[in-house]
């Protein structure tokens, strides 16, 4: 593992610059071989590997993303505007963007162990039977079951006439809404958000779980070390870099999640994807389509905050892997 | 290895070139037909049979926000498609009238573009230059106020604000204060949210006539909605044929029109029934209007025509709608007798709303409307 | 039964009550929606008449849609997988073997889908869409190329999760010192060890294309879950029917795929 490592490491000072610049490479390839023809071709070759998909990226992705962030500098009459990014810092809105993050970052961080705990299950399950199909099958249906079939399905369950309070209510007394309708608040939104939150941490972070060599485990017992210190001190910091990607995702999955909310709170906007619709699709307060541009400038810049925090992360816990 | 892969490129970008080439001819083949774009009556086609034999050399219609359960679109299609056999792409119902609009916009030149449009007069009144001309056949059975005066927009039909309760669960509400009683706890929902849906904000506005407001201040009626919430009646879950069926949502005030369908959807799973509050009553005419970039102008056209024909208007009459030639209708004797019989006179107190009053009234919405009912 | 346990698994007991709790509580709603179509009317009761209703061949103009609908989306979901393993894989081993700087780069470009809502987005797909439209028509199966993007965050971490695991570098240049040329080493070396995340990847992606819904109603392409809604207005108790159906089949179809791998990879285990 050693001299995997070393070598590795060679090559990323080999790679110091730019990794596009040419001649550095060029050069310290040329020095270590006396055969210069393959090494200056193999460059050039990768750069043109990188192109098909950063073609398709640009055309489907940044050019759409930039469009519609763009308006978000123009007012309806196509004259630009500060007047979208100014709007951002109403407190209606800045409330909205607070209820978003809290929302995400709970159901994300929930999500995250309640799915690491199935996957942690997972593993004493063999890997190409029967349950790990299922399970693997099942996750991934319901981590894009969303929208109004999910909202519809929790109202029906814990809804004012659900199965689950009705039962709730008849037969133990317990009344859930004793204290108001949370359902259809934003608190409302934590339960169904998890219903999807679950199974794509499932989905995202098994294979992270399942790379835990054997020999590890087995080390570890030789070591005279317990099952706790093996999944403190081995298992965990070795996971710890997909488990805050995942977390990330999750985190930026709840974030932009629209449709469901919008089935289950029709009134008022209180986080940013519900803003956003407002300013969309409004037939009665109408020329405020453009404010859907900044809130979206304003969702992204949330975004680029969580991934500087989150590379900072992996590159602590990585640390020890280069 | 290298020319290989040299060569596979040049393919590539030879295919490329070929099917850029090749789809840049067959462009959209169904604009060939350049009289119905620009034609602003059926005389413009050579006669009514003309402007049917160009809608059926089409074959398709795309209309958009046209649920079936909708002032009786369902019927309305099935028999358009059955009298004209032309197929007709019923898209997106759950959308606004607002989102018609973008989405005409973001498919311009393509063939899933929507051909017409049914909107609310906001939406309508702001985008005339999305629309083309054109005068219906019986273009004098429709009052005067009631159309642009080139037919950019026609109002087709109406409804009344009403509310719709199932008898099982609450009392029949007898006036609006009604509501705000113990026995509607957590039961009230408002079709949409007012600041979004014009449904909703008509619900509002009949608070605002019924509170002692008028059409140039709603702000009884938001008064009346802060009200509701306060004693825990108001339920802010939008109101579907699902959730009404569930018994989830026991009071939805809502357009007459769609109030009368969840009952006939409903029979046999819930007792749903209808009333409008006797004083003031709200209604808001819908516009019908054609794409100007309709990718089949003349079948759209052709539509125009059958909708404030008889046989569509008396089908608005049967879903508890008003229809825009009700009067020419009942003169010439052509109407439904026992639809209008069902549904009752229209109101001599309908109040619509001026386009300036719906402004101010929407402003007022925008302002107040999230903080009264948070 | 040996007498050291492996650590790194729990307990037969452990793991059955935990799956068991979790399988519940996510029963729960799916059988709420069951119940709910199989209400029989006002005075209770439990039938299949709902059910029945989908069979009657008076209700198919309602529901020729939802057919139509059905067929695009399984397009969908081919092309787009397409996509992930013809484009991203590739990308995804490139930067790892060549470009480690650019990994974070990769990572960020792959988040960003998630994070614009598709109801923005579509704002700017929609001009993309009309240039593409009079290249190649306006088919649904072109909807394909802004699903390959969508289903990119979720994809990007699958294969992820795998690589990391995976010392490509080794196997590569293991494989180039024994003369295998760039084709050999991806299909025949790389692929094998990475055949979990690439499944794992194109299971999601096909889940996210059976259950996407925004892009396509704004771009207004018929599909599983856009005519899903249009049936809802019409008949509330006929579209949670088919949701359902919906689900049983994503799930029937990720079911046979994740099959067919494990079957192949018992196989060729020696």
């Amino acid at each position: 593992m050693t001299t995997s490592a070393t070598r590795r490491s060679e090559a990323g000072s080999a790679h110091a610059g730019p990794a596009v610049s040419l001649p550095p490479t060029d050069a310290s390839d040329a020095s270590a071989e006396p055969a210069a023809a393959r090494p200056r071709r193999r460059p050039r070759w990768a750069l043109l590997g990188l192109t098909p998909f950063a073609l398709y990226a640009l055309l489907f992705l940044a050019v759409p993303t930039f469009l519609a962030l763009a308006t978000g500098f123009f007012d309806g009459d196509g004259a630009f505007t500060l007047d979208n990014l100014t709007a951002l810092t109403e407190p209606a809105v800045l409330g909205a963007f607070a209820s978003s993050f809290w929302v995400s970052a709970v159901t994300a961080v929930a999500g995250a162990v309640v799915g690491a705990l199935v996957c942690y299950a997972l593993l004493a399950v063999r890997p190409d039977g029967l349950i790990r199909t299922f399970v693997d099958a099942a996750s991934s249906v319901l981590a894009q079951f969303g929208g109004v079939m999910l909202a519809f399905a929790f109202i029906a369950t814990i809804g004012i006439q659900g199965l689950v309070t009705v039962f709730l209510k008849d037969r133990l007394g317990l009344d859930l809404f004793a204290d108001g309708v949370w359902l259809y608040q934003v608190p409302g939104l934590l339960l169904p958000y998890l219903y999807f939150q679950v199974p794509l941490m499932v989905i995202t972070f098994m294979p992270a779980m399942e790379g835990l060599k054997r020999t590890w485990s087995e080390a570890n017992a030789t070591l005279g070390g317990t099952r706790f210190t093996y999944w403190i001190r081995i298992a965990m910091p070795i996971l710890a870099p997909s488990f805050l990607g995942s977390l990330l995702l999750l985190f930026a999955n709840a974030f932009s999640s629209y449709a469901t909310a919008a089935a289950l709170i029709s009134q008022g906007a209180q986080i940013v994807p519900l803003q956003i619709r407002g300013a969309l699709i409004s037939e009665t307060v109408l020329g405020r389509e453009n404010l859907a541009g900044s809130l979206a400038i304003g969702m992204i810049v949330v975004m680029v905050v969580m991934m500087t925090a989150y590379s900072a992360l992996q590159a602590r816990t990585e640390r020890w892997q280069r | 290895m290298n020319t290989r892969r040299m060569t596979a490129l040049a393919i590539v970008a030879l295919a490329a070139t070929a099917l850029t080439a090749c789809s840049a001819g067959a462009d959209t083949g169904a604009g060939s037909d350049v009289d119905a774009k620009t034609a602003t009556s059926a005389e413009d086609f050579g006669g009514m049979d003309a402007l049917v034999e160009a809608a059926k050399a089409e074959g398709q219609l795309n209309v958009i926000a046209l649920p079936d359960t909708w002032a009786n679109y369902g019927k309305i299609i099935s028999a358009f498609e059955d009298k004209y056999d032309i197929t007709v792409n019923s898209a997106d119902p759950d959308v606004s009238s607002a989102e018609e609009i973008t989405a005409a916009k973001n498919q311009q030149g393509q063939d899933t573009a929507p051909d017409v449009f049914d909107l609310g007069s906001a939406v309508a009144l702001d985008n005339l230059d999305q629309f083309a001309p054109y005068q219906v056949a019986n273009w004098d059975d429709i009052p005067e106020g009631s159309k642009e005066k080139t037919g950019l927009w026609v109002y087709d039909y109406t409804g009344l604000v009403s509310i719709g309760y199932d008898a099982d669960a609450v009392p029949a509400p007898k006036s609006l204060d009604d509501l705000l009683g113990s026995e509607f706890a957590g039961k009230v929902a408002l079709n949409g949210d007012p600041t979004q849906a014009g449904a909703a904000a008509a619900g509002v506005y009949l608070a605002a006539l019924q509170s002692g407001g008028s059409a140039d201040d709603i702000q009884p009626g938001v008064d009346f909605f802060q009200k509701l919430n306060q004693a825990g009646n108001f339920l802010p879950l939008d109101p579907t044929p699902a959730t009404i069926a569930s018994g989830e949502t026991p009071v939805v005030i809502d357009w007459s029109y769609n109030n009368l369908a969840a009952a006939t959807e409903n029979e046999g799973q819930r007792n749903w029934k209808t009333t409008v509050l006797p004083g003031s009553a709200v209604g808001s005419y819908y516009n019908q209007a054609i794409n100007v970039d309709a990718p089949h102008p003349a079948a759209a056209r052709l539509w125009q025509e059958f909708i404030f024909s008889p046989e569509a208007q008396n089908l608005y009459l049967a879903a508890g709608a008003y229809p825009s030639t009700l009067a020419a209708m009942v003169e010439a004797d052509t109407v439904d007798k026992k639809a209008l019989d069902a549904v009752g006179e229209m109101p001599a107190d309908l109040v619509q709303f001026t386009p300036e009053q719906t402004e101010q009234a929407t402003s007022l919405l925008a302002e107040k409307w999230a903080a009264a009912i948070s | 039964m040996s007498a050291v346990r492996d650590s790194a698994t729990p307990s037969k007991l452990t793991s059955r009550v935990i799956l068991v709790v979790v399988a519940v509580v996510f029963a729960v709603p799916i059988l709420s929606m069951v119940e709910f179509t199989l209400r029989a009317g006002i005075d209770g009761g439990h039938d299949l008449g709902h059910w029945a209703a989908i069979l009657d061949p008076e209700n198919s103009r309602k529901y020729r849609v939802l057919f139509q609908g059905i067929g695009n989306s399984v397009v969908l979901a081919a092309v787009t997988v397409l996509i992930v393993v013809v484009l991203l894989l590739p990308t995804m081993i490139l930067v790892k073997l060549r470009f480690p700087k650019l990994q974070r780069v990769l990572e960020f470009v792959c988040i960003i889908p998630i994070t614009v809502p598709a109801i923005v987005l579509v704002v700017g797909l929609a001009p993309v869409y009309s240039v593409v439209a009079r290249l190649l028509g306006s088919a649904p199966w072109t909807l394909a190329f802004a699903y390959g993007i969508t289903v990119l965050p979720y994809a990007y971490r699958a294969i992820a999760a795998n690589l990391q695991s995976v010392d490509v570098g080794t196997l590569a240049e293991a494989a180039r010192t024994l003369g295998a040329g760039w084709g050999t080493v991806l299909v025949r070396v790389l692929l094998p060890n990475l055949r979990r995340g690439v499944l794992t990847a194109s299971v999601i992606s096909v889940a996210v294309v059976l259950g996407e819904y925004t892009i396509a109603s704004l771009l207004g392409r018929n599909t599983l879950q856009t005519s899903l809604v249009q049936v809802s207005k019409s008949d509330p108790f006929v579209a949670v029917a088919f949701a359902l159906l919906a689900l049983a089949f994503a799930f029937v179809l990720l079911f046979i795929i994740g099959r067919v791998g494990s079957i192949r990879r018992i196989r060729e285990t020696p």
